[in-house]
């Protein structure tokens, strides 16, 4: 029986008037890929931006192995071993691809003052290279974030993510707007690093051909709620679900 | 104890100036993001364009109509076309320290082309004094307050009654959603830079007569207004209201209590306490988390 | 000839000109060249903090103030010129501190006013605490440094004592911003949002960059005091943080050689408008309301703008080149 990682206990989330999720709860198990689905408007991202301390959550829980970690902010909770992606992108266009991957890396070595007095790259060069390599990335790898193409931007996105060697990772969007084949890439890559380096993956996506074949286990989001949760086979022929899908 | 209320009325009189500038202050800053520094010079340029007008020979009431005439075009329309916008999409920062500049600019060129040295400037309110509660007070005291006290409910009805106001406050409340409500939301934000100017000219006019008209007056001017919007609650015009009040409160007392190199000290120490234990403000909400 | 040939000739030129050229000039010029090098590193604080960390400071002239009175008042109390200008960066640091501290916990607009608010309560202090600062009659008697055995009496010799202080600052500079907390503080401009959830602190980081920025304010101040001889109130009002401001924005914010830039222009521009008089300040406000609506990123923006631009259009022009090659196929 597998570990545990996150659990997301009756997250509620209200603005003003309206309640953009309305009590979910799930769990994420060490080694798999989670995908979180659910037509526009459903809540997903709010639920994220939830458990990732961008937003309070009005009510509910969310614990780490075992530590409650609600509301904490996002710089804690990188701190904490869970790292994201973001749906509208966030590299740092005027630094180079090497220099993003550092940054992203840089913050868990040691404190900011032995960085200041440390090597330039605080040590990050090997790792840095490896996750170029990984994300075939090499012959971009002096180049500014800003100058890449959008998939090749998602890339980045996608390997910064991991530089601070994280526990779990929360992939917000991760295909959108990206064509088909830098998709094929960008699925196997993230397949290759969660056998080779059992790391744990929360998406959540649109794109159902996506993520049924991603992810290893879905749980699926209407108007705030949970309405399903399983194996992608078992959500796909899941009758609500497909009445949530249709109804829009 | 008679001069403590006197105080407190003639620091309600400048203070309810003071909540002119600050309200207009924090319109611009609700509906378009705008950090005006140059406020307090937009309060000391009206009454030049009056001067100007009555050294060209008009009478006073055709002056004080050319003066708000020309403060809605040129600190209103102008402003708003030439500097706002194109900044706009620079971001919020760099439009405050472009208003900055604008500062410096009205300033000097009003020093230039007027005068370095402070300018009478005629009051069309009436003299003589009144007994309030047993103190003595100013007629011009308290008609400022009236004056302005009027020019503040008559906005608020405005905005509270009308449709046009409505839709307003919609805009300085979250111009995206009002614009998908079908708001005309550029007309909108226009229109708030017309009342600022028309607020500015106001209270220039209102205050000019006590203090001359001079090109540094906007110096202290735009500072009080800054510190009544901010003490008050930078999110509400209710905020600026009260927050100008207690300051001209505040530093009447300040004048007499403390000493004379210190006195503008106190509306300072009062913004950084503000800004430090409760920034939303007396009167304001608090923000969402700043992440 | 390529482009870092080109930039390494212009580099020498200009380091040349910095050393040789005020043998050339009168005691006048020599003073103008000397304010350029002080107002230049109170600009290249004024960059960290604005530039590099995205807050707006009115208070970095409170700070050279701070400086400046810090060394004069102790000169006079028979100190050299080396412990207080040590003690000068170390008040003025701590005091950006202390004002960071709760002032950047808020928004960032907050800033700008708390500076405004601070600047303008330091210069009361300058001018009414007498039994300190003697006030509006300032201090004078305090003499200008030296080292190891050489003095910087003479106005050439105290230039090039700027400048070796201009040359120690800019070092320090670039370190600082080439360091792992320089990447921090790039990130920190350029997305917030983002370097939060990498696990940057850009609260700590941000007071950092301000503390950083102030001190390097109160280096200038220090400096300031033995150039002038003097020290009054007057220079220190809320003018000069906004000269500081403009400086930094009009030579390029971000840029690491915005502020030589700026600060040439704001020391230089009221000797060549001195035709146009009292216009001078008109013009330059005017000149930075343009140039900011242009570009918010200053002179250096402008050009780091059109070398990109140039280098889209080559790169258009070879792609053009290419397919229009293929077609022949």
């Amino acid at each position: 029986m597998t570990r545990t990682l996150m659990e997301v206990q009756g997250i509620r989330k209200k603005f003003g008037g309206i309640t953009a999720v309305d009590g979910v709860s799930f769990e994420v198990r060490e080694g798999e890929i989670l995908g979180i689905i659910g037509p526009n408007g459903c809540g997903k991202s709010t639920l994220f931006n939830c458990i990732l301390g961008q937003l309070p959550p009005t009510e509910g829980k969310v614990m780490l192995d075992g530590d409650d970690v609600t509301g904490l902010r996002p710089s804690a909770m990188n701190r904490r071993g869970v790292s994201r992606t973001f749906q509208l992108l966030q590299v740092f266009p005027q630094l180079s691809v090497r220099e993003n991957l550092v940054l992203a890396g840089q913050e868990h070595k040691g404190t900011m003052f032995t960085r200041l007095f440390g090597p330039r790259d605080a040590g990050l060069t090997p790792d840095a290279n490896q996750m170029i390599e990984f994300f075939r990335l090499g012959h971009l790898a002096e180049e500014k974030a800003g100058g890449l193409s959008y998939g090749q931007q998602k890339l980045l996105d996608a390997a910064m993510a991991f530089m601070a060697g994280p526990r779990m990772v929360l992939l917000d969007e991760p295909a959108g707007g990206v064509n088909l084949t830098m998709l094929g890439h960008l699925e196997e890559r993230l397949r290759a690093m969660n056998t080779e380096r059992g790391a744990t993956f929360v998406v959540i996506e649109h794109n159902m051909d996506f993520v049924m074949r991603l992810c290893t286990r879905v749980v699926v989001l209407a108007e705030g709620k949970k309405i399903a949760e399983g194996t992608p086979a078992e959500v796909r022929a899941n009758q609500a679900v497909i009445d949530a899908y249709l109804g829009h | 104890m008679m001069n403590f209320i006197n105080l407190i009325l003639s620091g309600l009189a400048t203070g309810a100036i003071y909540a002119l500038v600050a309200i207009g202050f924090t319109l611009l800053w609700q509906t378009s993001q705008t950090i005006n520094f140059a406020q307090g010079e937009f309060v000391m340029v009206p009454a030049f364009f009056v001067l100007a007008a009555l050294n060209l020979g008009m009478p006073l009431p055709i002056a004080l109509l050319v003066g708000l005439a020309l403060s809605m075009l040129v600190l209103g329309v102008l402003f708003k076309n030439l500097l706002v916008d194109p900044m706009l999409r620079h971001g919020v920062l760099p439009l405050a320290i472009c208003t900055m500049a604008l500062s410096i600019f009205l300033k000097e060129t009003v020093k230039e082309v007027y005068s370095a040295e402070a300018s009478p400037f005629p009051s069309f309110l009436p003299e003589g004094n009144l007994i309030v509660f047993g103190a003595t007070i100013s007629i011009q005291s308290v008609s400022i307050f009236v004056f302005a006290i009027c020019a503040v409910l008559a906005l608020q009805a405005f905005l509270a009654r009308t449709s046009t106001g409505r839709q307003m406050q919609a805009t300085a409340q979250n111009p995206y959603v009002a614009k998908l409500l079908g708001v005309p939301v550029k007309r909108m934000i226009m229109y708030t830079f017309l009342i600022n100017a028309a607020l500015v000219a106001l209270a220039s006019f209102l205050i000019s007569p006590v203090y001359l008209a001079k090109f540094s007056a906007g110096e202290t001017l735009g500072l009080a207004a800054f510190i009544a919007a901010i003490v008050g609650g930078f999110n509400q015009i209710r905020g600026a209201i009260v927050g100008g009040l207690l300051l001209g409160i505040v530093d009447n007392l300040a004048a007499a209590y403390i000493s004379t190199q210190y006195r503008g000290a106190v509306p300072l120490f009062l913004l950084i306490a503000v800004i430090l234990f409760r920034p939303q403000g007396l009167m304001g909400r608090a923000e969402e988390r700043t992440v | 000839m390529s482009r870092s040939v080109l930039l390494k000739t212009f580099g020498v030129l200009i380091v040349g000109a910095l050393i040789f050229l005020p043998l050339t000039l009168n005691r006048y010029g020599i003073y103008i060249m000397s304010l350029w090098a002080i107002m230049t590193i109170a600009a290249m604080g004024l960059n960290l903090t604005l530039g590099y960390a995205g807050q707006v400071s009115l208070a970095q002239g409170a700070f050279v103030g701070l400086g400046a009175y810090t060394v004069a008042i102790m000169m006079s109390a028979g100190f050299g010129f080396w412990l207080p200008l040590l003690i000068a960066i170390v008040i003025t640091f701590a005091v950006g501190w202390l004002l960071g501290y709760p002032a950047l916990r808020v928004q960032h607009h907050y800033l700008a006013f708390v500076t405004l608010a601070f600047s303008t309560l330091v210069f009361l202090v300058f001018r009414n605490e007498e039994w300190l600062t003697k006030g509006i009659y300032g201090i004078m008697g305090f003499k200008r440094p030296s080292a190891f055995g050489v003095s910087f009496q003479k106005p050439i010799e105290f230039y090039y004592f700027t400048l070796g202080a201009l040359a120690l600052a800019s070092a320090f500079m670039a370190w600082l911003v080439r360091s792992p907390w320089g990447r921090a503080f790039v990130a920190l401009r350029e997305n917030p949002v983002r370097a939060l959830s990498l696990g940057v602190d850009t609260r700590r980081y941000t007071l950092m960059a301000f503390a950083i920025g102030s001190a390097m304010g109160g280096f200038s101040g220090a400096l300031y005091a033995p150039l002038v001889e003097f020290v009054d109130p007057t220079p220190f009002t809320l003018a000069l943080s906004l000269n500081l401001l403009m400086m930094v924005i009009v030579g390029g914010s971000g840029f690491f050689f915005g502020p030589f830039l700026g600060a040439a222009i704001g020391v230089l521009l009221p000797e060549w408008l001195r035709f146009a008089h009292g216009w001078y300040l008109t013009i330059y406000a005017l000149f930075v309301m343009i140039l900011l609506i242009k570009t918010p990123t200053g002179i250096l923006g402008i050009i780091e703008n059109m070398i990109a631009a140039r280098k889209t259009r080559a790169a258009s022009a070879a792609r053009a080149a290419a397919s229009a090659g293929l077609d022949k196929v």
